[in-house]
């Protein structure tokens, strides 16, 4: 079987993530929500890397889903899978109403009207009695696999994280080089051109940004079982902007990029945590330097340098 | 069988209670190890945070560093005060960290959300800083303590105190969330029990900048008494800016229902002076109190300690002394012991009940004015002690499911 | 009386002038944002932080600059941290526009915004780091304490004050961009700035003087909100999203737009508080959505 470089260092990344429970210096509970913020981070990619649209409203999706998906686990008592898929159900649908709304503008407004309908959505968060506002929906159990595989022991959640983030990268890996995949990267190079050339670009982009939701909340829903919570803190604007941020520092429009800057960010701010504000100042000095000098991301510039495709 | 057979039976038994014993008397994993996990640079960072951890660093130095001939080691972790961060550093510190107790825990949500996983892995949970009823009632578990203060206390200390003055038509701004509720809930109770009422209430967005209107609410609602039902920054900006409406002075009186000493020093006295608010503990009170302030003043920029503050020193000696007579880390064993003894360390008199409610008394503070202070710590004065069971909601009355 | 809805019209009116004192309040914020991107096509994210620094400038010089140079005594007062502060925010911006956001100008949008979103994180975190979360006091000035009984509410001078110098420097702003000659070489520069430095004027000086000005006003928003908001360092933040709202309602191009808006929003936004208090954060973003469909520039944008 000839395999691409990119495929062979994919497989390698995957191998070495499946030895994590096995050791000690990397704790599994930090890499799981690694996971789901690389998944987060991967689908605001999807849409501004591949279209070239930027949402500041992701986070409701991310949130939307951690919060259903919560209430389902602990309320409904139904297994992970189903939690998972009633989540991405959840945001996929919320998804399709912002991008019906939001498509047809452009650049900033676009932003601002996904950052408005995220605000709605924060305020119904805030107010919906099955959220429990501030407290947030917690002890939130994992659930039976299947109906069978117990996933409240570390080693097993930890398995079943790797799967969906596996899964979640062959669903984007598979969209980008698709034909449906070139219609978008038309459309973000030349979308006139692409609309003389007869595409219905606007039913494309809400189709993106649909399935962006969704994998958002698949993110999300996964973080309500790793981290047995869903709080206010997932549908807040700041979620949003960290997602721009990873998807930046790993490299916009490569495919590991997102993961790297989600691994980055998650142990920045863990690392940083203990030292005060200075977590805040790092992801700034971060995003000044990220934009003024290295716009390729980490992730764009080992690919330029390389002259691979990450 | 012959008669060796009882003698045999007799030291097997012997020695597996004395093996069993053993297992009970070690302290696990050889030290003993306290998570300070607190807000060290949010918003509840003066009332908990640094000082929080400087609390807990001077009961472990007092206490000798080692207890049962074991290390005492003190880490600590920020929350920022968000529920997500809270469970996923508990988390951190009971499973990697092999955290044996949990002390500060600001903030509500946070607090609820260490509490969960202390109980899932079976680890001591104090929670100082945060405020809500529920923490020791609907939401108790059998390893968590609440220590300093509570929504209850706050209701029937401040509220009560006012009520009594003869001011008991009240008008709430509340905080739209959990915590506001619960207080202006618990303050209501008081105000109708003793015969006065509630005129209207009006909910804020937390973290609202400009509270002119809701005050406007309130003053065109005539009530004696203005409650905020709110914490932080929204009480500071409701203060600042119902003096600037002309509300101090007037006929209606202001009545923050949670306040710390760090809040009054952010306004500044000649905002706030005459303000009534109830605290668990107050550095000037007596000489105890004063000889533990001086000593943290010295390693804090001369700040004095928040009754939070005192209450993390206080629950971490209480906790150590604990250890070492049940001669365990064990969780079950300190919790037991925690609950069965009287306490009273010069800082804090009273008992833990069942629920994990520390049942000691409560104070209720006048601010000095400006011309009155002698320095910027001295910022108020006892004006009541409310006994510790007039301040705690009765254990009949509890939903805990632990004295049910 | 009749009774709306629960309340009097006289409770009414009251909290109708209430809305429109915050409303100029919102307009006078917004003023710089839009003249930042209205000319220079430059989303200035670091806006809520130029507007907290004006108000921290204020008390630094009012209460600890003193005790700095060693005279404990000296004070800046009110007044003059109303023309000081604008100014050295307005020079700090200056030296960020010519070292950083210049060079990201022939990019797409996108990475001004990250840029000035990175400051604003950066001047936010250090400022939390000496200063608390829990910020301080500024006191009134004497000169402007007091209040007047009007409509059945107390009308603190103070904010009266706020409202007559915001509205005099709003329709000060626009009628310089829109009705001077030195305001048309302003949008000349913006809509062909080749042909202009071809005409030779100094445009890229008129840019960084523009950018300068902007965050200037930010400032000065902030030094007016000093003594009615605790002077936190997370003031700024607290409000940029809504000051980016009544920008982009107002439409982007337009500086009359954002000064109408504000004004517009602030009593939106106070009858909220008296119908529907928990909405009064979501009553803004909940119009934006609004207006965006109808108008897709805007209420007086142009699209470009």
């Amino acid at each position: 079987m000839n395999l691409s470089l990119f495929q062979k260092i994919s497989i390698g990344i995957f191998a070495l993530l499946l030895l994590v429970p096995f050791q000690n210096v990397v704790y599994d509970l930090f890499m799981m929500k690694v996971f789901c913020f690389a998944i987060f981070a991967a689908s605001l990619n999807l849409l501004l890397g591949y279209v070239g649209l930027l949402s500041f409203g992701h986070a409701a999706f991310f949130g939307s889903a951690a919060y259903v998906t919560a209430h389902a686990m602990k309320e409904w008592g139904v297994t992970p899978e189903i939690g998972l898929l009633l989540g991405v159900a959840t945001s996929a649908a919320i998804g399709y109403v912002f991008g019906a709304l939001a498509i047809r503008r452009q650049g900033i407004y676009f932003a601002m009207i996904t950052l408005a309908l995220a605000q709605v959505i924060y305020f119904l968060a805030t107010q919906l009695p099955f959220t429990n506002g501030e407290d947030g929906i917690q002890g939130v159990p994992r659930g039976q696999l299947l109906g069978f595989i117990d996933l409240s022991s570390s080693t097993a959640m930890y398995l079943f994280s790797l799967g969906v983030f596996a899964i979640a990268f062959l669903l984007i890996i598979r969209i980008v080089n698709s034909p449906f995949g070139q219609v978008l990267k038309s459309i973000r190079e030349n979308e006139p051109r692409a609309i003389s050339l007869g595409y219905d670009v606007d039913r494309y982009k809400l189709i993106a940004f649909t399935l962006s939701a969704g994998l958002a909340g698949l993110g999300g829903a996964l973080k309500s079982l790793v981290l047995q919570l869903a709080s206010l803190g997932d549908v807040f604007w700041h979620m949003s902007g960290e997602a721009v941020l990873m998807t930046i520092l790993g490299g916009i429009g490569t495919l590991w990029g997102p993961i790297a800057g989600a691994a980055i960010i998650v142990n920045l701010q863990n690392y940083l945590a203990n030292l005060g504000g200075w977590s805040t100042i790092a992801t700034g000095a971060i995003f000044v330097i990220c934009v003024l000098a290295f716009r390729r991301g980490v992730v764009g510039e080992l690919a330029h340098r390389l002259k691979i495709k990450l | 069988m012959n008669r060796k057979t009882p003698i045999a039976a007799l030291v097997a038994g012997l020695m597996a209670a004395a093996g069993v014993a053993a297992q009970a008397q070690t302290v696990s994993d050889n030290e003993v190890r306290i998570g300070v996990l607190t807000d060290l640079s949010g918003i509840y960072s003066a009332i908990e945070g640094p000082g929080a951890l400087l609390a807990a660093q001077m009961a472990v130095k007092d206490f000798g560093g080692k207890v049962l001939g074991k290390n005492i080691v003190v880490t600590s972790a920020d929350t920022q005060s968000k529920a997500d961060l809270s469970s996923s550093k508990a988390r951190e510190m009971f499973e990697k960290d092999k955290v044996d107790m949990i002390v500060g825990n600001v903030s509500t949500a946070s607090a609820l959300a260490a509490m969960e996983v202390s109980e899932q892995f079976k680890r001591v949970a104090i929670v100082t800083g945060a405020a809500s009823l529920p923490i020791t009632n609907e939401k108790c578990t059998p390893y968590s303590i609440h220590y300093v203060y509570d929504t209850y206390a706050l209701s029937r200390g401040t509220g009560k105190a006012v009520v009594d003055t003869g001011k008991k038509n009240w008008f709430f701004v509340t905080a739209d969330y959990a915590f506001g509720h619960t207080l202006e809930r618990d303050t209501s109770e008081v105000v109708n029990a003793s015969g006065g009422k509630v005129m209207g209430s009006v909910k804020h967005p937390i973290n609202t900048t400009d509270f002119s209107s809701f005050l406007a609410q309130a003053q065109a609602s005539k009530a004696d008494v203005i409650g905020l039902a709110n914490a932080g920054g929204d009480t500071i900006g409701s203060v600042k800016q119902a003096a600037e409406l002309g509300i101090m002075g007037s006929k209606q009186t202001v009545v923050p229902l949670l306040m710390f000493i760090s809040d009054v020093q952010a306004l500044g006295l000649k905002q706030t002076a005459g303000m009534n608010f109830t605290v668990g503990w107050y550095w000037d009170y007596n000489d105890s109190n004063r000889k533990f302030a001086e000593r943290f003043m010295k390693e804090f920029k001369g700040k004095a300690p928040t009754s939070v503050q005192a209450g993390v020193y206080s629950s971490t000696m209480q906790y150590l002394k604990a250890v070492e007579t049940t001669k365990t880390d064990n969780a079950d064993a300190v919790m037991k012991r925690l609950k069965s003894i009287e306490i009273n360390d010069g800082l804090f008199k009273g008992k833990i009940r069942a629920d994990g409610k520390f049942e000691h008394d409560m104070y209720l503070l006048q601010v000095k004015a400006p011309n009155e202070s002698k320095g910027p710590n001295d910022v108020a004065k006892v004006a009541k002690v409310i006994a510790a069971k007039d301040a705690t909601l009765p254990l009949s009355q509890s939903k805990c499911k632990l004295v049910k | 009386m009749f009774e709306l809805l629960g309340i009097t019209p006289q409770a009414l009116t009251a909290q109708l002038l209430i809305g429109l004192i915050n409303g100029s309040f919102y307009a006078l914020l917004s003023l710089g944002l839009a003249v930042i991107f209205g000319l220079l096509n430059v989303i200035n994210f670091t806006h809520g932080a130029q507007y907290m620094l004006g108000a921290m400038f204020a008390w630094i010089g009012l209460t600890q600059l003193g005790g700095w140079i060693g005279m404990p005594e000296f004070q800046l007062n009110y007044f003059v941290a109303l023309i000081l502060a604008p100014l050295l925010v307005g020079a700090m911006s200056i030296v960020i526009e010519k070292t950083m956001l210049k060079r990201l100008y022939h990019l797409d949008h996108l990475y001004g915004l990250l840029l000035t979103f990175g400051l604003a994180l950066v001047i936010e975190g250090l400022f939390r780091h000496w200063y608390g979360a829990l910020g301080n006091s500024y006191e009134v000035p004497e000169v402007l304490t007091g209040g007047l009984r009007a409509a059945g509410i107390y009308l603190p001078y103070y904010r009266l004050w706020v409202v007559a110098l915001a509205l005099i420097v709003c329709f000060a702003t626009w009628y310089f961009i829109e009705r001077t000659k030195l305001g048309s070489l302003l949008r000349a520069g913006t809509e062909n700035p080749r042909l202009l430095q071809a005409l030779g004027v100094n445009v890229p000086l008129i840019i960084t003087l523009t950018y300068g000005a902007g965050c200037a006003l930010a400032a000065f928003a902030g030094v007016m909100a000093a003594p009615i908001y605790q002077v936190t360092a997370v003031m700024g933040s607290n409000l940029i999203i809504v000051v980016f709202a009544v920008v982009v309602i107002g439409g982007m191009g337009s500086i009359a737009g954002s000064i109408l808006t504000g004004l517009g929003l602030g009593v939106v936004e106070g009858l909220t508080k008296v119908f529907y208090p928990q909405a009064s954060s979501v009553s803004i973003f909940v119009i934006m959505i609004i207006v965006l469909l109808i108008k897709p520039a805007g209420l007086f944008g142009k699209v470009r």
